[in-house]
Formats: structure tokens, sequence, C-alpha cells
């Protein structure tokens, strides 16, 4: 399943950090970060989404501590 | 100043109330020299601007420490004026931090300005919907509305969702799905998509799909996955990145342990490797090329053009050769009259009213096209005038009209009546002959009609880099070239069965390369195989159809095939101020480096080297936005 949603991120370089580092999060097949319109999409098993969005936020907040979600 | 966030706000509170204290310091530093004179008072009280401009700067920093995420943006800002502060350059340490915030201000302010503004170019979405319910209207949620519902348009209001007039006629622009600035008139039973904006009848329309499936929907959603869908060029640029700036910051310390161990000059050479460190922020480079990719998504939007993806973008600038469908795409697909010859005594309008009448219950396009030249020429044509109407398979149509039996079709129908037809040799027409008993009235020539623009069309692709141009179509091989012909198409492929075409495509693909690549163009009918199979597949004509939209990688959602040079054009526009934004900042970068290393630029230069460079780069990019 593939979930998108809203975040904030302030500069382009951390916004493809936050790619690098949402891809690297166990269970995550796939996920996109899109600095111009500001969204997410992170693709995972749909067992697993909620604690696979929750590992990949605390993950994106280590590389970019100012991100925000809304999920 | 009333478009800031509260973030920006809060920002420019910070770096104002910073410049003031900053200003006033420097003047206590040259005014009053006990004070000034105090190291360590000095560099106190500079501390204080600094914390206030650099709070968050400085935080980010030591969580990057903490999470070991050595080559952070901020870090290294932090590293650098931590570095001035130690060599003793107190001022300069906070006017770096200062400098650095004010661009990022205003690389911020711009980014997001032109986000918005792209964003606004696609203001196509309808806030509510008027919905009839049990006589009664009610406001809905465009979400809400069911499919069938009767929903009320009033004047200059958008339409919520796609449907069929029911009731009432307008004048609709559709300018914000099409591009196309005329206005559409619509009545009765049209179909009508959401997004376009009423004129000025009231409307109501039996709506046929949800609202996410909707034109709307469907733009929206696609414009979104754009940004998603990265250029080669944003994909070089980010792995450029990764390696430039651990490339730099070990050029940095390279810098400060190298030439101090020889010369014991620690400050000085210290002081140099901060500037590397501000130098190696990759920011500038990196935003830049997503944000005129962006851009250029939005400008192509803006005139009818969707472009699925930045890659796509990226990817028509470098085609060479097109490859187009003839029917639907580049003559009108639907056969019209074009010319009647009479015999010596009668006259064109005698001549077609004849065949009119004998055609007046044939649903055949020739059939068609012969009724509708006679409501063009004025005729009222009455069916009841005819009798006995035969249907002569493989030569054409025979009736009675007052007492003579009226023949009309081809050249074997008046042979077999030994009707004394005048041969026309017509090759890019159908020819349709009129008899009468042994007597031949006239011919009537059928053929579907170039478009309007195509001829100019192909000439301004010409002018665009479109080196060839292909024409593939399933007619006979004389009608295809004499079509080629008047259009000034370079390569025509005729007498193809549909599966064919998809494997003249593939040859012609062979010829593909990075520099040249082969687009193909189609009105999505049975086209979506070849769409999927070029390197770029563009869909034109097919607002409400979904299939094609699904298969292309670039639509034109109206008819006008003039969109094509309009898409290279803007695609080239959009790929030069790319790369001139990467060419200009990492020579600037560079050339900072290099005098940097020398001594020649001090850390003013490298803050301008990363901010300032990247506020005229989200500048430049901007210009995207003007693309036509």
């Amino acid at each position: 399943m593939k979930k998108k949603f809203k975040i904030y991120v302030d500069c382009a370089n951390c916004a493809a950090k936050m790619e690098d580092a949402a891809k690297k999060v166990d269970g995550v097949i796939d996920a996109k970060v899109t600095f111009m319109t500001q969204k997410m999409m992170v693709e995972a098993e749909d067992a697993r989404m909620d604690e696979v969005l929750e590992n990949v936020q605390k993950a994106c907040k280590k590389v970019e501590p100012d991100c925000e979600f809304y999920l | 100043m009333s478009s800031l966030n509260p973030r920006q706000k809060r920002n420019l509170r910070d770096i104002l109330v910073s410049l003031v204290l900053f200003f006033g310091l420097i003047a206590i530093e040259k005014l009053v020299p006990q004070v000034g004179n105090n190291r360590l008072y000095m560099f106190l009280l500079f501390l204080v601007p600094y914390f206030i401009v650099g709070h968050n700067v400085v935080r980010k920093a030591l969580l990057a420490i903490k999470n070991f995420q050595g080559f952070d943006e901020s870090f290294l800002m932090t590293l650098a004026t931590v570095g001035a502060f130690a060599t003793g350059e107190n001022a300069e340490a906070v006017a770096v931090m200062l400098f650095y915030q004010v661009g990022e201000w205003f690389q911020d302010y711009a980014v997001d300005k032109s986000r918005r503004s792209i964003t606004a170019l696609m203001d196509i979405m309808p806030d509510e919907a008027h919905v009839e319910v049990n006589g009664e209207i009610e406001t809905m949620d465009p979400d809400d509305v069911e499919v069938g519902s009767i929903v009320v348009v009033k004047a200059g209001e958008k339409i919520p969702l796609d449907g069929k007039v029911v009731e009432g006629h307008s004048m609709v622009n559709t300018a914000a799905i099409t591009g196309e600035s005329v206005p559409r008139s619509v009545t009765l039973g049209d179909e009508i998509y959401s997004g376009s904006i009423n004129g000025e009848g009231l409307l109501k329309i039996q709506t046929t799909k949800a609202y996410e499936d909707s034109t709307v929907s469907k733009i929206l959603e696609m414009v979104e996955n754009a940004a998603e869908k990265k250029s080669k060029t944003e994909n070089f640029i980010t792995k450029f990145a990764r390696i430039y700036t651990p490339a730099v910051v070990i050029g940095a310390i390279v810098l400060a342990i190298v030439p101090s161990l020889i010369t014991g000059e620690w400050l000085k050479w210290l002081y140099r490797a901060c500037t590397f460190l501000v130098i190696s922020c990759p920011c500038a480079i990196v935003v830049s090329v997503p944000l005129s990719f962006f851009g250029g998504i939005g400008a192509a939007s803006k005139q009818g053009i969707l472009v699925k993806g930045s890659n796509y973008l990226e990817a028509i600038n470098d085609v060479t050769t097109i490859v187009t469908d003839k029917t639907g795409t580049l003559t009108k697909g639907t056969f019209s009259v074009v010319d009647i010859i009479p015999n010596s005594i009668l006259t064109k309008k005698q001549v077609l009213r004849e065949a009119a009448l004998i055609e007046s219950l044939s649903t055949h396009p020739i059939a068609s096209s012969i009724k509708e030249a006679a409501v063009i020429y004025g005729l009222n044509i009455n069916p009841n005038q005819v009798t006995d109407i035969q249907n002569i398979t493989g030569m054409g149509m025979s009736g009675q009209v007052n007492g003579k039996t009226i023949y009309v079709g081809n050249a074997k129908l008046m042979k077999e009546q030994d009707i004394p037809y005048i041969e026309n040799t017509n090759e890019s027409s159908t020819v349709v002959y009129v008899g009468a008993d042994h007597d031949f009235l006239g011919t009537i020539l059928i053929a579907d009609e170039i478009k309007d623009n195509a001829v100019s069309a192909l000439r301004h692709l010409k002018n665009s880099g479109i080196e060839k141009i292909v024409m593939l179509t399933g007619d006979k091989k004389s009608v295809a070239e004499s079509v080629a012909k008047k259009l000034g198409v370079d390569e025509v492929r005729a007498e193809l069965l549909p599966g064919d075409k998809v494997n003249a495509v593939e040859e012609i693909l062979k010829t593909s390369s990075d520099k040249h690549r082969v687009a193909y163009v189609g009105d999505g009918i049975n086209d979506a195989p070849v769409l999927t199979r070029c390197d770029v597949g563009i869909a034109m004509g097919s607002m409400g159809s979904d299939a094609a939209i699904e298969a292309a990688d670039i639509v034109l959602m109206d008819d006008n095939i003039d969109k094509l040079a309009t898409t290279k054009r803007i695609a080239h526009k959009t790929v030069s101020i790319a790369k001139v934004n990467i060419i200009f900042a990492i020579a600037v970068k560079i050339l900072t480096l290099i005098f940097g290393a020398v001594g020649i630029a001090n850390m003013w230069w490298a803050v301008f080297a990363d901010v300032g460079v990247a506020f005229i780069c989200v500048l430049n990019s901007m210009r995207t936005l003007k693309a036509k």
C-alpha cells in the first residue's frame, strides 16, 4: 500500500536526505519526498504500515530535525 | 508582507533584532576602546546577536552531532562560525551567520512564492457543488456528490464535476483545462468537464463521474505526481551533492592541518578552512533544479499541456523525430465533401440534392458527409421524396426520385448501369459518382480534411528542432502520400494494420539515442501500445479519454496540434534554465574554493557563494513559469 501525506521541509537537500533515510527503514518498499509539493509517499505492506510510518518519521527527524509530518 | 507565513515572520524579526545589535556592537568596538579592546567582553557581547539570529542553526548542529549526521548544513555553518570566533573574528562570525540567515530567508521566501504561483496556475479545484435534491438546492462538497445527480451551475461558477447538460445553454470557458481561450458553446446533451467556468447562462448538469474520477481530480493528481518523477538532471545534482559536501569538508580539514604544520600559522589556515565549510553546503544547487522543472510543468499545464513527470519534460527536449498518426491527429478525422463537379448542364447544388436524397436514411460516414454538405448548401432534404432505396453492396446506393432511378456510388456502379460517367482520378479523395437512369449527373469528392493549422504546426515543430516527422496511417498509399505532401511530412508509412503501427515505431526507435529521442503523437484511440513504447508518448485531444491519459507521458488537452511546438519550447527553456543554474552555482562555488584556499576570498564571499547563489538560481528558475 502506498500512503501519501503532506510534510514540511525547508530545504531541497534535506528532502533528498529524508528520502534516503526513509528508504533505509525496515519494511519500506519505496519512499519519495517531493520538495516542491511538500509531499511524502511511503510504500509498505498493509499490515506493517503504522509501525513503518512511525519509524520513517523517526528516521527523518534524525537527518532533518525541523521536518514536520501531517498524517 | 501579508503573504509571509508565521515562521518567515519570526525569522525576519530575529534577523532585524540581531542586525541592530550587531551594528550597535560594531559602534561600541570602535567608539568605546575600554570595552572594544577586551577580547572576552567583545566575544560575550557578540554572542548575543549570534544566538538571536543563529539559535536554530546551532540547535540543529547539536542535534546533528547527537544523531551522527556530520555533514549537515547547520553543522557546517556552526563549525565555520565557531572557527571564526576562535580566530578572534567576532564581528565576522556574527556577520556570516546573519548574512547566511538573510540569504536563507530570501531563498525560503522565493521558493514559497514560486510554489504558490505554480499552484495558483492550477487553481481549478471546485470548492462546492449545488445539487438538486427533491427540487431543493443543496450545497455540497464535490466529493460527496453521487454519479447521476443533477448539479446546478450558476453564471461564473466552476463546473464541479464531469457530466452532461440536461438543461440550459451557455458559453463555457475551458481555459483552465485545455488552455483554449475561446469559450465553447454548450447546450442540451453536450458533455462538459469539471474545472471549466460557466459563462452567462444557468446550466443543469447530470454528473457522469464521481469527483475522484473527474477531469479536475485527474489533472491535479497528475501534476502533483509529476514532481515525483525526477529528471535526470535532478538525480545528477542530488548525487553530486552527496559527493561534493564530504569532498569539500575533507578539503577543509586538509587545508586546516597541512599548511599549518608547514608554516605554523594555525589561525590563518583555520580561517581559510572555515570558508571551505561555508561553501560546502549544497542547497543552492539542489534547490534550483526541481524548482525549474516544477515551474516548467506549471507553465505547460497553463497551456493545457499536462506533463506527467519532470523526466518527460527533459526527454521531449531531446526529441528529434516525431512519429504521428494521420487520422484525427493531422487530419480532422471526419469525412467531408471537398468538391462537387456537375455535368455541363446541372449546378453543384442540384447534384448534391439528388445524392443527399438517396443517402438521406444512411448512417455511413460517406452518407453523413454528403448530408452535412447539403445542410451547408442550404438544401432541405425530405426523405419522403425517395422511394425504394436500395443498398448495392460494394458499389453504392440507388432510389426512386420523381420517377427516375438515381444511382450514387463508385465507378463499378456507373459501368454496371451503363452511365457515361467522366472518370475522376483524384488520388487524395474518395470519388462518388451520381447518375440518373442512364444519364451522368456529376461527381462528388469526399476527403478527410487536413486540420486548419496542421501545416503551420509542423513547420513550427521543424523550427523548434525536430529533424524528422514520420506519418503512420492505415489509409491507402495514394491518399497518404498526397496528405503528406501537403503537410510537409518527411516520411510516410501507409496501409498499416493496427498491429503494424507498433512494428513501424519499433523500427524507428532503433535510431533513437540520448540526444535523438523519438516521440509519438496520436489522438489516443487505439494508440495505447505505441504511446507506452515510445521515448515520449503524447496523446492529444483526449480530454475525458482515460485510456489515453493513462498511457501517455504528455497529454495535450485540446485538439490543437500546434501545442506540440509549445511543449518543445517550454521543455527547452526549462532544461536550459536548469543547466544554467547548475553551471553558475558550481562555477561560483569552485572559484570561491580556489580563492578561499589562497586567501583572496573571505568568509563573506563564501556565504554569498552559498545563499546568494541559491537566491539567484531560485529567481532564475522562476522564469520557467513564464515560458510560452
